[in-house]
């Protein structure tokens, strides 16, 4: 019989992964990759060094800064750019409050996610760039399971579902006009599960926040949140904040990302975890859960 | 904890990309819907959040199109507009799947869903037969050169499991089928979506169907031979030079592989120039390959210094495509606000090259529904379908959409809106 040549599912993921990477340092004239620190942003950045070793990134990292992180997600990002060789910008959204660019929320239920669209948009304009990369996966959220790989935005940045470019193949259009640019998103086939047996067979390093530690934690609507500085409790939230065993499945604004109760210390453990898990992911985050299509409304706006 | 989520099983899965078209009244977001629960893709937030929506809307049942119309326009009107990915796996494999509305005016959609699936799911309403819209899905499948169909003839318990009514349906189906020539394996399935027959597992209500359920076929179907490992095509995607001391005369050629099979030594040619040469070595991250196969992402060197550029394709010298620039292609129309007339000029993208191409001839539109030829109107509106002539500004190393899909296809583009206006496939 004729030898098979097939590859894994994962390596076909990689390599499609790779495939776009590619094709957008190819059609636009300065991408950017837009850099978390996230497990998400962690493996496209790795996926990204894949595919042009042994030359550098020809692209820098952007990191979107709410300016309310884990303080371990900050040493993590420092020492992973480092690593791979990478330059790395920074939007502030802090910088955009001070300059009195956009208004902070107020109150217990303040967040910060709305403002990062206005410093990640500022960001762009800022380092014209015109093609950003995002980790965004289609299996994460209703409103992503239309995205495209290659995602048109218009000068506002916005996103128009019912005008999207039909994808077909592997050629992608990345044509446009002066002043719109793309999101790219080289991920939009995996899934979570294979996220993480991509970082088990790679032996990628993560944050600690994703493995099980003990922390000061709440309860709000149903989520489990990490006690930080820039967070205002409640009265009888403030009352209940005790230690839990948790760890994180999303990394955001620690403001509205929740903490999974979880003993979950190694990737092992973890991908038990997830396989025998009956949540997705993004329902520990407080942010999706204000309407139906809270996803779609933020994205049309230039959310991620 | 099954199987597949052990490590030792996820990695050795492999991948079937396949897309279904049809309706909500065919039982197609059932189907895909049991096989997402079955299969444990859906979680309990997302069915929370599907009863909720669906009980707001005064629906009876859990609505599953609510899973995959995620956007607002749709809930709205409760239909499709968009072609959805959906993901599951099980021990064996791991499924993307395109789900496409059904209706004629998404034809633009199913062809979209269709262009990268190996295999296509198309249902029939046992009580309906095969009708109109059975044949159209069919006949696009059949265009974007989808080798693998399997007729899910559904509603079984509808037709108390009659097997002389599925019968019907299938020397129907193998009668209009026989037109089809791409289509390489027919597979026919009596299902019953609802209750679950022969989804997942076989029936007890069919003891006469001796053939495997939905999920053991779409788990076990042969797709190794789907791609071409013939002729070898690499177009080149971009070339790395590290600039550095330690890779200071590197030039890679990055790419992923389109066709056949290269290894360091053999012998390549450049396209268009011609140039011929020989595989230095064939480079990833994680160290020199033996060989490198489609669909792989690799960067090949060469051992002669040869300029190459982004555009260029690498294929062996025995089996080089001839350059071209006319080329006769079969065409999707997908522009709503734009319509395709002889003489119009756009900017034609193949694999990693762009040309301008001008139309200089439209032959005809296949009438979709009775597959019927129509010669009198020749005005492309979205959605239609048929056969052009193209000239271009610069030769394209292309080869037929039957003997390779990558090197085969290529989208056409308004110069004016950049909008993507037409999918191609090249006779």
């Amino acid at each position: 019989m004729a030898k098979d040549y097939t590859i894994t599912h994962l390596k076909q993921l990689e390599s499609e992964a790779i495939y776009i990477l590619r094709e957008t340092a190819a059609q636009f004239e300065k991408p950017v990759l837009l850099f978390s620190g996230g497990k998400d942003s962690i493996v496209m950045a790795y996926l990204a060094k894949k595919a042009f070793w042994p030359a550098k990134l020809p692209f820098p990292l952007l990191h979107v800064d709410t300016g309310h992180n884990f303080p371990e997600t900050m040493e993590f990002r420092d020492k992973f750019v480092e690593e791979i060789g990478a330059e790395l910008h920074v939007a502030s959204v802090q910088k955009a409050i001070d300059e009195g660019k956009v208004t902070e929320e107020t109150g217990p239920y303040a967040s910060r996610n709305g403002l990062q669209t206005v410093a990640l948009l500022e960001g762009l304009e800022e380092g014209q760039y015109d093609a950003a990369l995002g980790g965004g996966r289609r299996d994460e959220e209703k409103a992503r399971a239309k995205e495209r790989f290659f995602s048109h935005r218009d000068a506002f940045g916005q996103w128009d579902p019912k005008n999207q470019r039909p994808e077909l193949w592997n050629i992608f259009n990345g044509r446009k006009q002066h002043g719109e640019h793309f999101r790219v998103f080289p991920l939009s086939n995996w899934t979570e599960m294979d996220i993480w047996q991509y970082i088990k067979l790679e032996n990628i390093e993560l944050p600690n926040l994703y493995f099980s530690h003990e922390r000061e934690c709440f309860v709000r609507n149903g989520v489990v949140m990490g006690i930080t500085d820039f967070m205002e409790l409640l009265p009888e939230e403030k009352a209940n904040v005790k230690k839990m065993t948790v760890r994180f499945r999303t990394i955001g604004d620690a403001t509205c990302t929740g903490a999974a109760l979880s003993t979950a210390a190694t990737l092992d453990d973890i991908i038990d975890e997830v396989a025998a898990a009956r949540q997705t992911e993004r329902g520990t985050r407080a942010d999706d859960k204000r309407s139906e299509t809270a996803m779609e409304d933020r994205k049309k706006e230039g959310y991620f | 904890m099954s199987e597949s989520e052990s490590s030792a099983g996820y990695l050795d899965m492999d991948l079937l990309r396949f897309t279904t078209a049809g309706s909500v009244d065919d039982g197609k977001s059932t189907l895909i819907g049991r096989l997402l629960y079955d299969s444990k893709a859906i979680f309990e937030d997302q069915l929370e959040a599907m009863e909720k929506s669906s009980k707001s809307r005064g629906d009876e049942n859990v609505n599953l199109a609510l899973l995959t119309d995620g956007l607002r326009s749709e809930r709205e009107q409760g239909i499709t507009i968009d072609v959805a990915y959906r993901y599951f796996a099980t021990p064996k494999r791991k499924f993307i799947i395109a789900d496409t509305p059904g209706h004629i005016q998404y034809t633009r959609n199913m062809v979209t869903g269709a262009s990268t699936a190996n295999l296509a799911i198309l249902l029939v309403d046992a009580r309906k037969g095969v009708i109109e819209q059975t044949c159209r899905h069919a006949f696009i499948a059949n265009l974007l050169r989808i080798q693998h169909i399997v007729v899910c003839v559904n509603k079984m318990d509808l037709v108390d499991w009659s097997e002389e009514t599925y019968n019907g349906i299938v020397e129907d189906f193998k009668k209009f089928a026989s037109r089809l020539d791409n289509i390489v394996e027919i597979t026919f399935i009596p299902v019953s979506a609802l209750l679950g027959d022969n989804v997942v597992d076989k029936s007890e209500n069919m003891p006469w169907y001796q053939g495997p359920s939905m999920l053991y076929h779409l788990e076990t179907v042969y797709i190794g031979a789907d791609e071409n490992h013939i002729e070898a095509r690499m177009p080149v995607q971009w070339v790395i030079r590290p600039h550095s001391d330690k890779w200071h005369d590197f030039r890679g050629f990055a790419g992923r592989i389109a066709g056949g099979v290269f290894k360091p030594g053999d012998a390549v040619k450049v396209m268009p120039s011609g140039f011929e040469s020989t595989i230095k070595a064939i480079h990833t991250m994680d160290g020199e390959l033996e060989e490198a196969y489609a669909p792989m992402s690799v960067a090949i060197t060469l051992n002669d210094e040869i300029d190459i550029s982004r555009g260029d394709m690498l294929v062996k010298p025995n089996n080089a495509p001839e350059p071209r620039q006319d080329v006769d292609a079969m065409i999707c129309w997908f522009s709503s606000t734009k319509k395709l007339a002889g003489r119009g000029k756009y900017i034609l993208r193949h694999t990693t090259k762009e040309v301008k191409a001008i139309v200089t001839e439209v032959k005809y539109k296949v009438n979709i529904n009775t597959l019927h030829k129509v010669e009198d109107d020749l005005i492309f509106n979205h959605n239609d379908i048929g056969r052009i002539s193209l000239r271009t500004s610069a030769p394209l190393i292309a080869d037929s959409y039957k003997t390779n899909r990558i090197s085969g296809s290529f989208i056409l583009i308004d110069e004016q809106t950049n909008e993507t206006v037409a999918a191609g496939m090249i006779i």
